[in-house]
């Protein structure tokens, strides 16, 4: 076994040491009505070569994102990842470590945290980030639960254009833990009023930036209006390249921001793993969820970094916790950073750029299809289309002709009038060529639908 | 080693700071620019903008490196971190074995990494198969019925347990009612945390002299008011619950469910099922039982395995077999069952479940076995041979970790933490320390299975000189320690007392201070 560097000659002189027989005397405190004397029922050791062929054979199943035109997104997005990425998140010393519990032998670990920290405090315009969270989903309830906290009040006001996950992440923990939520009705472009939802037990109220169909909106003065009623705003970016091209939503008043940061370093992975954003006012600080890395001095004076403020966690609070959360996304934000440290703010523009342009190119071809709408007055690099068909059914149908052509809303929120609705995303990865095959594949397929 | 005459010498100062390999450096902000890139990018095609009024007037204020300074930057800070690959990680409870990387090329295969979580069911089925083939790997090992694969780590797995559990007293019209969870001393402190973030009373029940459950105090606390006990088997003292069954009976007796820490799964793996040990619901760390990198915190994943008591509630999505192949339930309309909800956007921590999947294969049903029975026999070979000259607080055999007390260090002037951090200089990196709380100055050992033994017999014969050393009065070594690691001790208090938890140009901080 390639694994196990125990031989049965070691086995047998350690178990003499210890001063048992057989290896059976160390597990003497398994009640008898527990043990298993054979093998569980299931394949024996594989070679090398054979798990790979395995797994090759299901991975061959799958169509892969930068084998064909691809435009899905709803949270996940295909982007380039330099390869120098990749390299830096396996090298043994990041990958292979713990938690930097022991500071003074894991320096690489939070200084790179303490620049993660920074680059979500710049990207989001907060000026205090923590270390990352499971995912954006999972932060944003995470979020809802701080303002609870902080406001001593128990409800949400939840845009319905928020990502239909996230509200099913947030409206579980409210299941769970006791709290309501409140949503106005909403269609693709209703303009939403949220403050009349505000009653005084509100806490927070969740918007999405940009929001579920693509729109993009200035919070500012909802922001404000909200805060005038004793409730916090909480902004969430599932697509953080957008903060390349857009205003922040600290600059908009935010109190707290979450965000998915899978674009930036990290693969599409069939979900996950992937890194959750959150940041939020200083004077929110010590309700924060998750770990934080600061800086001090060693006893030399020397500049270092530490794991800091934990009497919030789990760890040592118990009970009286800020949140549950131990393990985080650790190298996922690794990749986050360097990914952001080789664009720079000038190379993060530019990539924002590009995506609004390929966006704003696919917009119009498909906007020139007849039956085909486009219903998100602004976005950035994805947008909401309508189309004379079940979106479900064209999807399936371009599959056919190589096309990954979107995300039908119906998969998300079945419930809501809007089967015939598509999300599409196009980004740097998508060529010209690739919108001209989604044009063409569309228009023949539409062909099919009105025969 | 002994003969030599430990000498005290200062390091020699150098102009630049650097110490040969151990290069100091600063950070990005402070050696990249705002006009430097490491990526080149087509050039954008002129379109008319539909940001709205939205757009940002200025490109975001962070510097950038070209690709060589940038691996430079991040190559020189992995050189200051210990790591598995390079040396012991005998950290307890967080079961730091070695992470094969066959593994790591297999998450790689674009087939698995370059895949969208909401593309059509019919072009991932190759993906659901794999999920599939996990959770029949993951049920089988632990003979329970159901699994929800979406938690992304332990923790995330104990709320998704606690809360089937919730959900199935609802269902029993018991919610009122059922508001106390029991929850050993010993235990982790995401267990306390995840009961009290449902809305659980956590109450505590004592430890006995063996460092187990104390029965009858447990029987006592038993109520109809109990709606779970959450305990860690084998436990944080490397100890199995000899008593599991009748504690689990007796609960089930009195109406309540039985959630178990999963997370030192790894000592009993093909040896012992949990659900032959009366368990409800139990996550598994996958980064820990069934190598999936830790990552210098991250990520994991931590599925949960449900009883036939719990099943009906589990989670969405779940992946099912039908006829024409693999499908994902996403929506509670498509389920025949009642889920609790949803813990997650998309369906899981894909990339560990490809690792994980790789390497039960490759160990195989006998191979799994062979992993407990060697985590367990290194943990006893190093509690056998230092428990002469430490002081172990409860009898063995352990299970997959040993566990010591400060004993030992009594009157010599130095503590657990100074015990640790020698161990820094020495070229380990040290024992989980303080944890768990019920021994004092508790310092837990897991070498797992996949050390050697000459790896052990160096380990052990370190440890032995560093308690000679204590003994002989040599505190210094202790107390100054580490000295020789890329930092030296950390002043933790000043970093929580004036946080500074980013990087601040010289302006911005001029500003702040005014
Ligand atoms: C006993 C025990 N329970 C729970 C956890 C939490 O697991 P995670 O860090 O994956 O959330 C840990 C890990 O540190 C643990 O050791």
């Amino acid at each position: 076994m390639r694994y196990l560097p125990l031989t049965p000659t070691d086995r047998g002189a350690m178990l003499s040491r210890i001063g048992v027989d057989t290896i059976d005397d160390l597990f003497i405190d398994v009640p008898e009505a527990a043990r298993l004397d054979g093998p569980i029922n299931l394949p024996p050791h594989q070679s090398e070569m054979q798990v790979e062929r395995d797994l090759l054979a299901m991975a061959a199943q799958n169509k892969t994102a930068s084998t064909v035109p691809f435009f899905c997104g709803a949270g996940a997005y295909k982007h380039h990842v330099p390869a120098s990425v990749d390299h830096i998140i396996q090298r043994s010393e990041f990958l292979t470590s713990y938690t930097p519990y022991q500071p003074e032998i894991t320096q690489g670990t939070l200084q790179y945290l303490f620049e993660f920290q920074t680059q979500v405090c710049e990207l989001t315009g907060m000026p205090v980030a923590n270390a990352s969270m499971y995912d954006g989903s999972t932060a944003t309830g995470e979020a809802v639960l701080m303002a609870h906290r902080i406001t001593r009040k128990k409800r949400a006001v939840i845009s319905a254009r928020l990502h239909p996950h996230y509200r099913g992440v947030i409206d579980n923990l409210s299941d769970m833990g006791g709290f309501e939520v409140a949503s106005p009705d909403d269609s693709v472009n209703g303009v939403e009023d949220l403050i009349a939802l505000i009653d005084e037990d509100t806490s927070s109220v969740v918007v999405q930036y940009p929001d579920f169909f693509g729109s993009i909106r200035d919070y500012s003065t909802l922001a404000s209006e909200v805060q005038s009623r004793g409730c916090l705003l909480i902004v969430v970016v599932p697509e953080i390249i957008s903060l390349g091209l857009l205003k922040r939503p600290g600059d908009m008043g935010a109190d707290i921001v979450t965000g998915e940061g899978q674009s930036l370093g990290n693969g599409l992975n069939f979900g996950g793993p992937y890194v959750g954003l959150f940041a939020a006012k200083e004077k929110y600080l010590r309700q924060m969820p998750g770990r934080l890395c600061g800086e001090t001095v060693d006893a030399d004076g020397k500049r270092g970094f530490v794991l800091t403020l934990s009497t919030r966690e789990q760890h040592i609070r118990r009970d009286k916790a800020t949140s549950n959360i131990c393990t985080n996304s650790g190298l996922c934000s690794l990749a986050f950073t360097a990914h952001m440290t080789l664009l720079g703010g000038q190379g993060l523009r530019h990539l924002a750029e590009l995506n609004h342009a390929r966006a704003v190119q696919l917009a119009d071809k498909l906007d020139s299809i007849t039956g085909v709408e486009v219903v998100t007055p602004t976005f950035f690099n994805e947008f909401a289309i309508r189309l004379p068909a079940p979106a479900e059914q064209i999807v399936e149908a371009l599959v056919e002709k190589s096309v990954l052509g979107g995300v039908p809303v119906s998969r998300l929120m079945p419930d809501s009038d809007m089967d015939d609705v598509l999300l599409v995303a196009a980004t740097e990865a998508n060529t010209e060529a690739d919108l001209e095959i989604y044009e063409a594949a569309l228009r023949d397929v539409l062909k099919g639908v009105s025969a | 080693m002994n003969e030599m005459t430990p000498m005290k010498q200062e390091r020699k100062q150098t102009f630049t700071g650097h110490q040969a390999l151990i290069l100091e450096e600063k950070l990005i902000f402070e050696i990249g620019s705002a006009d430097k890139s490491g990526v080149d990018l087509e050039p954008v095609p002129p379109v008319n903008t539909r940001l709205g009024d939205c757009m940002a007037p200025a490109k975001p204020d962070l510097p950038g490196l070209s690709e060589p300074e940038a691996l430079r930057h991040f190559v020189r800070l992995s050189q200051k971190n210990h790591s598995i690959d390079a040396g012991l990680y005998p950290l307890g409870s967080c079961t730091m074995k070695h992470n094969p990387r066959l593994n790591e090329k297999m998450a790689r295969l674009p087939g698995f990494s370059d895949i969208h979580p909401l593309q059509p069911v019919s072009t991932v089925q190759g993906a659901l198969e794999l999920m599939d083939e996990l959770a029949h790997w993951l049920k089988t090992l632990t003979n329970m019925p159901a699994v929800a694969l979406s938690p992304k780590a332990g923790a995330h797995g104990e709320l998704c347990g606690m809360m089937a559990i919730r959900a199935a007293i609802e269902a029993r019209g018991e919610l009122e009612t059922r508001r106390r969870v029991l929850v050993p001393e010993s235990a982790h402190g995401t267990n306390p945390a995840t009961a009290a973030l449902l809305g659980f009373k956590v109450d505590e029940i004592p430890a006995n002299a063996d460092g187990r459950v104390d029965l009858a105090a447990f029987k006592d606390k038993l109520g109809d008011d109990v709606a779970a006990i959450m305990l860690t088997n084998p436990n944080t003292c490397g100890l199995f619950e000899r008593d599991i069954i009748e504690i689990a009976d007796a609960l089930h007796e009195a109406g309540g469910y039985f959630y178990c820490d999963g997370a030192n799964f790894n000592a009993i793996v093909g040896r012992v099922r949990p659900g032959d040990l009366g368990i409800d619901a139990m996550h598994i760390n996958l980064h820990k039982t069934f190598s999936t990198p830790h990552g210098g915190g991250g990520p994991g994943s931590g599925p949960t395995v449900l009883s036939d008591r719990l099943k009906a509630f589990a989670p969405l999505p779940y992946v099912v077999a039908g006829e024409n192949g693999f499908d994902l339930i996403e929506l509670e309309a498509q389920s025949g069952d009642q889920p609790f909800g949803r813990m997650v956007a998309f369906h899981g921590q894909m990339g560990m479940f490809v690792r994980a999947l790789s390497y039960m294969k490759s160990h195989g049903s006998d191979g799994l076995r062979q992993v407990a029975e060697d985590a367990v026999l290194n943990a006893n070979y190093v509690l056998a041979s230092l428990q002469d000259v430490m002081t172990a607080p409860f009898a063995g055999p352990c299970m997959h970790e040993a566990l010591f007390d400060d004993g030992f260090l009594k009157g010599t002037g130095v503590e657990t933490l100074d015990f640790a951090k020698a161990m820094i200089d020495e070229g380990y990196h040290p024992m989980t320390m303080y944890f768990p709380l019920v021994v004092h100055g508790a310092m837990l050992i897991e070498p797992t299975e996949t050390e050697s033994r000459d790896t052990l017999d160096l380990f052990i014969a370190t440890l032995r000189d560093l308690v000679r050393s204590a003994n002989a009065g040599e505190t210094e070594r202790f107390t100054n320690a580490p000295e020789l690691a890329p930092r030296r001790r950390l002043d933790e208090t000043r970093a929580a007392r004036q946080p500074i938890l980013r990087w601040q140009s010289a302006e911005e901080t001029a500003q702040a201070a005014e």
